[in-house]
C-alpha cells in the first residue's frame, strides 16, 4: 500500500509544479509527468489494459502539446494572479474538499466490492460464465465487444465525428495560410 | 566544401533522404530500424486483443505512434509521399465501416444485433487459442485501423497549419 502514497505524492507534486511554474515547457513536462504516475498506479492495481492505454495516448498527446509549445513566440507566463478570484476559488475547493472527505469514508474498502456479496449481479455473471459464453480469455475484451458491443460502438462514432471535425477546422485554417491552390 | 561534405553524407547513408530536413544522422537511422519494431508490437497488441491485455484502442494509437516517430526524424513530406492524406482518411472510413459491417453481419447470420455469429454458429474454436471467441478478433482489427488512421491523420493536419508560423520540426 505505500507504492500507492509514493506514486500519489510524486503526481501531487508534479501538479503544484505544472501550475505554479511560469515555464511553458515544464509545465507540459510535469503533465506528462502526471501521466506516468497514473499509468503506473493503474499497473499496482491490477488492471494493465488501462495502464497501456494511458501510457500510450499520454506519449502521444505530449507529442503534440510539446510541438505546440515550441511552435509559439513567447513561451513564459508574464501577469500577476487577480487576489479576488484566488481567494474564491481556494474557498469553494476546500469546501468540496470537506464534501469528498465525509462522502469518500462510506465507500467499501479497496478489493472488496459490495456486488460480489449479491448472488445475481452483472458483475459476477460476467466473470462466472465470461469465457464460456464468448470464447476470450482477456474478460475486458469480452465485456466491451460482446455483453457491451452497442457502447463500443457508440465510442467509435464519438471518435470518428471529433476526427471529422477537427479536420475540417484545421484544413480552413490551413488553406488560408498556406496560399496555394487545392490539389 | 560544406556542399560536397553533405552529398558524401547522402552517398554513404545510401536511402536516408537530403540531410537538410529533420534530424540528425544518428536519429533518422536508429528510427529507420525501430518503426518496424513499433508497427510490429502494435499489430501484435491488436491481433491478440481476446487474449493479453491491451485491445482495438490501444494498439491503434501505437500503430499511429509509429508514423509519428517517422514524421518526427525525416520531416513531414517524407511521410505524406509514404502514406498521403487521402489514403488515410479511406483507412480511417474503411475501419469504421468494417466494424458497422461485423455488426450488421449479427442480424443477418443471427438473430439479433452483434450477435456473436462466429463463436455461438460457425467456427467456435479452442479458447486460448488465437482462432477463438468469434466476432472479437475481428472488432479489434477493425477499431486498430480506425484509430491509427484518425490519430496520425490528427498529427498530420496540426503539422501541416504549423507552416506559417516558425516551426522547428517540420
Amino acid at each position: 500500500m505505500t507504492i500507492f502514497y509514493l506514486l500519489l505524492l510524486f503526481m501531487i507534486i508534479a501538479a503544484i509544479i505544472a501550475v505554479e511554474t511560469k515555464d511553458l515547457l515544464s509545465s507540459v513536462i510535469c503533465v506528462g509527468a502526471i501521466g506516468v504516475g497514473s499509468s503506473l498506479m493503474f499497473l499496482f492495481m491490477c488492471a494493465p489494459d488501462i495502464a497501456i492505454t494511458q501510457i500510450v495516448v499520454e506519449v502521444l498527446s505530449l507529442i503534440i502539446l510539446i510541438r505546440a509549445t515550441i511552435a509559439r513566440d513567447l513561451t513564459f507566463i508574464t501577469g500577476d494572479r487577480e487576489f479576488f478570484g484566488t481567494v474564491v476559488s481556494v474557498v469553494i475547493i476546500f469546501v468540496i474538499f470537506l464534501a469528498g472527505m465525509k462522502v469518500l469514508q462510506t465507500l467499501p474498502d479497496f478489493g472488496t466490492p459490495k456486488f460480489a456479496e449479491v448472488k445475481g449481479s452483472p458483475s459476477q455473471i460476467y466473470i462466472e460464465n465470461g469465457l464460456k459464453d464468448t470464447g476470450a480469455a482477456n474478460l475486458v475484451s469480452a465485456i466491451i465487444l460482446d455483453y457491451r458491443g452497442y457502447d463500443t460502438l457508440g465510442e467509435a462514432t464519438v471518435l470518428f465525428t471529433s476526427i471529422l471535425g477537427a479536420t475540417v477546422i484545421l484544413r480552413a485554417q490551413s488553406r488560408k495560410l498556406m496560399d496555394e491552390p487545392d490539389k | 566544401m560544406e556542399q560536397e561534405q553533405q552529398n558524401s553524407n547522402t552517398m554513404q547513408t545510401g536511402k536516408i533522404s537530403n540531410g537538410t530536413k529533420g534530424m540528425t544522422v544518428i536519429v533518422k537511422t536508429v528510427s529507420s530500424w525501430v518503426k518496424v519494431l513499433i508497427f510490429l508490437f502494435g499489430i501484435n497488441i491488436v491481433l491478440f486483443g481476446h487474449l493479453t491485455p491491451g485491445g482495438g484502442f490501444a494498439g491503434g494509437v501505437i500503430l499511429a505512434s509509429s508514423y509519428v516517430l517517422l514524421m518526427l526524424a525525416f520531416g513531414r513530406e517524407f511521410v505524406e509521399e509514404n502514406l498521403p492524406l487521402p489514403l488515410a482518411s479511406k483507412l480511417d472510413c474503411l475501419g469504421a465501416f468494417m466494424f458497422a459491417l461485423v455488426a450488421i453481419l449479427g442480424i443477418v447470420l443471427g438473430g439479433s444485433f452483434f450477435l456473436n455469429f462466429l463463436y455461438q454458429k460457425y467456427l467456435p474454436g479452442q479458447p486460448l487459442h488465437l482462432v477463438s471467441a468469434g466476432i472479437i478478433p475481428l472488432a479489434n482489427i477493425a477499431i486498430g485501423l480506425k484509430v491509427g488512421a484518425s490519430l496520425f491523420l490528427i498529427t498530420l493536419m496540426l503539422s501541416i497549419s504549423c507552416k506559417g508560423r516558425e516551426c522547428r520540426f517540420e
